[in-house]
């Protein structure tokens, strides 16, 4: 990544939203960028909307909030219909199909379409639909060593949970490598 | 400094209050600050220290006062409604020169109001929020790393002068994580004689006491408060210039917006605008030497905040009234982009304002 | 042969209190037990909001000033900064049972390691005699002119009841000094509050009912028989909690 990558992250609460913003904050970290994260909060703690901006910068972060992002992840049909129109030109958008049945109506912007709860059903991931789709971006955006994935994993899941950090791994990797 | 990492804004107040040898925190729930008694929770008993959930914010506040009494670095943090409940004891503190930090992480208002990040209690730290002639020290970060260097400096500042310091944070920076080294700040020892610490049959009691019965002594005490305050004015004024060399127009504008206010300068330069920003770091006491030599080399100021318009009147005061100042604002919990920031750059830009 | 002596816990400051009231008994009870325990070097008092608010002038130890009702709070603060002080506040009834109610009840739930001595005398008695949250039903006072109408105001509070059923308290009793009886109880139960503190029981209470004849309108032998006539029969003394009487008996 070179320059500034403004991200934004949306779905529903409960879908690891938050989190995988956090493993793009601190990959950015990892690899000497400036950053920042900034979750949306509010009273519904489960099932309630929930967005993320990461900014990962060689310069310092100004405003931490992310209104036009150039790179979208979303994971429900609310938060396309929300930010769709947000994303600056030449933008891309990466897109949870398994839950988002309809296509981006934008031609201006690069749409990648990866079923990625579909995904963790299948390959028992549970929940780690997020890393799927998370994976998939840090692909397509590009930038990043994959050694810095590991770091990255190493720092934000907790060493005492050793088989999360191994499932997280293969998450982002199945995402990583999805050919569309 | 140790390896940075990446901690909400309240966590990081709170390790850096740890640090700072602050080992007692008494709070409430409240958004968007509740990280801060939470992470107290977790890691005070593990510091030998006290953390205790009261049962109203007037307890806590009340509590933070008799801790404060023993001479022990103390604090508490809020939100906005919050902050309202613990007016009383921040007077009483000021009554008493009692040190101790304060914690405002701003939410949106009057009323229970809202939940999202605002900057609308500057009236109330600064102005008087309580009853009395008092002053806090109001200390405005505008980064994670900030909301911890200012929570020491603030039990230092708080220390050295027997009075609150507050911090006033909003929901944003409370929230949001970046990467933050906080490392052990030097011990800065204050003696307190004035502690209440037991006789020990050795001296005359220490009272610690805001009541005055007789109107001349409360008015000495009063004056006398004020040198020290004088003090403060002249030794303690923080803020951050950016790109003021050449500015002509001079936004003003403290904590989360001033980043979004950094953005917008960035974006009005590359259109030939010269704009530059003054930070206040301190809100009181508020920077205003640097504006008023300001004044004298821009055409106009504006103010840019989350409210209807409060640091403003300190702005035009500051400047005594020889320039234009605008507002730039938003309010209840809306956030302007650095876009809307811009506009009301180009557009003061183009009614220029008075000729530098 | 020393026949009396002022306790050395109080100062040498004349108490402002009017002719007959009874806080001038229940400072030298508390000053007494502070001597008795020989912990005067080590105690730290709270003076509430009220007619006690300069008792930080008369007992002669560390002592803070509290906001009205916030004595508990403040005295929460000062032991959990260091346990190893004896702390007490020394509150009226406006301020213990109506504006402090809550600092009250939570800092006995918590069984917070303190001793509160409490005055109840029905009346807010430095404002000029205003209706207290103890103030008896029927009884005139500046704000109840016509008596107190429990249909329109309610019911007096009873203190060492309502903390009855507080798990946190440890110790309650309520005591009077209208006679030298009662004094001598009050005494007693004074010293065990603070004995308490010292060995580390928890919350101890002791109500103190106390008579105010400048505001009852009364002077003050007729004050002390206003007390007996009408306040006993509502607030009836003795223990209404002693954990360290099960403690005891097991």
């Amino acid at each position: 990544m070179k320059g500034t990558n403004n991200i934004l992250l949306a779905g529903f609460g409960g879908q690891g939203i938050l989190f995988a913003g956090k493993f793009l904050a601190y990959m950015g970290l990892l690899s000497g960028k400036n950053v920042s994260w900034l979750p949306s909060y509010g009273p519904e703690m489960r099932g309630g909307t929930a967005n993320c901006s990461v900014i990962i910068s060689d310069d310092p972060v100004g405003s931490p909030i992310v209104s036009r992002p150039d790179t979208l992840i979303v994971m429900n049909l609310p938060s396309l219909d929300k930010y769709e129109d947000a994303v600056v030109p030449g933008g891309k958008i990466f897109v949870d199909s398994t839950l988002i049945t309809r296509k981006v109506r934008r031609t201006d912007v690069e749409v990648h379409y990866i079923p990625s709860t579909k995904l963790a059903d299948e390959n028992e991931m549970g929940t780690l639909a997020n890393m799927i789709i998370t994976g998939k971006m840090v692909k397509e955006v590009g930038g990043f060593e994959l050694g810095d994935i590991d770091k990255t994993i190493d720092k934000i899941v907790s060493a005492r949970r050793e088989n999360l950090k191994t499932i997280n791994r293969k998450a982002i990797d199945l995402g990583f490598s999805y050919a569309e | 400094m140790t390896e940075p990492v990446l901690m909400k804004g309240n966590e990081a107040i709170a390790e850096a209050a740890i640090l700072a040898g602050c080992r007692h925190y008494l709070g409430y729930p409240i958004t968007p600050q509740t990280e801060i008694a939470a992470y107290m929770a977790k890691r005070m008993p593990k510091v030998d220290g006290v953390f205790l959930q009261a049962e109203s914010e007037i307890a806590a506040i009340n509590m933070v006062i008799g801790v404060a009494s023993t001479g022990r670095r103390v604090m508490t943090s809020s939100s906005s409604p919050g902050v309202s409940l613990k007016s009383e004891g921040i007077s009483y503190l000021a009554g008493c020169d009692l040190p101790a930090l304060i914690v405002n992480v701003q939410r949106g208002g009057p009323g229970l109001g809202g939940i999202q990040p605002s900057q609308s209690d500057y009236f109330q730290a600064l102005k008087g929020g309580s009853h009395g002639d008092y002053r806090n020290i109001v200390l405005a970060p505008a980064s994670v790393q900030e909301m911890a260097a200012l929570t020491v400096k603030g039990f230092d500042l708080a220390d050295k002068y027997r009075m609150v310091a507050m911090i006033l944070a909003d929901g944003t920076l409370g929230q949001m994580m970046e990467p933050v080294s906080i490392s052990e700040p030097e011990a800065a020892s204050t003696e307190k004689p004035w502690a209440l610490t037991g006789t020990d049959c050795k001296r005359a009691p220490n009272i610690v006491n805001s009541l005055y019965l007789e109107p001349d002594a409360l008015e000495r005490t009063n004056i006398e408060r004020f040198k020290k305050y004088a003090l403060v004015e002249e030794n303690e004024v923080m803020y951050e210039e950016y790109l003021m060399d050449d500015a002509e127009l001079c936004l003003v504008s403290f904590g989360i917006t001033s980043r979004i206010a950094k953005n917008a300068i960035v974006a009005a330069r590359e259109m030939g605008i010269k704009a530059g920003m003054i930070r206040p770091i301190t809100l009181w006491p508020f920077p205003k030497t640097a504006l008023l030599a300001a004044a004298d080399q821009c055409r106009a100021f504006i103010s840019v905040e989350l409210n209807m318009g409060q640091m403003i009147e300190d702005v035009e005061l500051a400047i005594r009234c020889k320039k234009p100042v605008f507002l730039c604002n938003r309010t209840g919990g809306m956030i302007p982009t650095p876009e809307d920031v811009l506009a009301k750059i180009k557009e003061v830009n183009k009614i220029g304002g008075a000729q530098a | 042969m020393i026949v009396f002596q002022k306790p050395k816990s109080l100062t040498d400051v004349t108490l402002h209190y009017c002719p007959g009231c009874t806080h001038g008994i229940i400072h030298r009870l508390v000053a007494e037990a502070i001597d008795e325990l020989g912990i005067q070097g080590k105690t730290i008092g709270v003076a509430p909001v009220g007619c006690a608010v300069r008792a930080y002038d008369y007992f002669d130890v560390d002592m803070a000033q509290a906001a009205h009702g916030r004595a508990p709070a403040v005295a929460t603060g000062i032991k959990r900064a260091d346990p190893s002080k004896i702390v007490f506040t020394y509150q009226g009834d406006g301020d213990l049972a109506a504006i402090g109610t809550a600092e009250t009840v939570h800092s006995a739930a918590r069984r917070e390691n303190i001793t509160v001595i409490f005055v109840n005398n029905a009346i807010y008695g430095m404002t000029g005699g205003q209706m207290a949250p103890t103030t008896l039903p029927g009884q005139i006072t500046q704000t109840s002119p016509y008596g107190r109408d429990v249909a329109a105001v309610g019911y007096p509070m009873k203190v060492c009841e309502l903390l009855q059923n507080v798990d946190g308290a440890a110790y309650l009793e309520r005591v009077a000094v209208n006679n030298v009886k009662n004094v001598k109880a009050a005494k007693k139960a004074i010293l065990k509050a603070f004995k308490n503190q010292v060995d580390g029981v928890g919350f101890s209470l002791i109500e103190v009912v106390s008579t105010c004849p400048t505001n009852w309108g009364l002077s003050p032998v007729k004050a002390l028989g206003w007390l007996e006539e009408n306040m006993l029969p509502y607030y009836p003394l003795g223990v209404y909690k002693d954990i360290t009487a099960k403690e005891e008996s097991k």
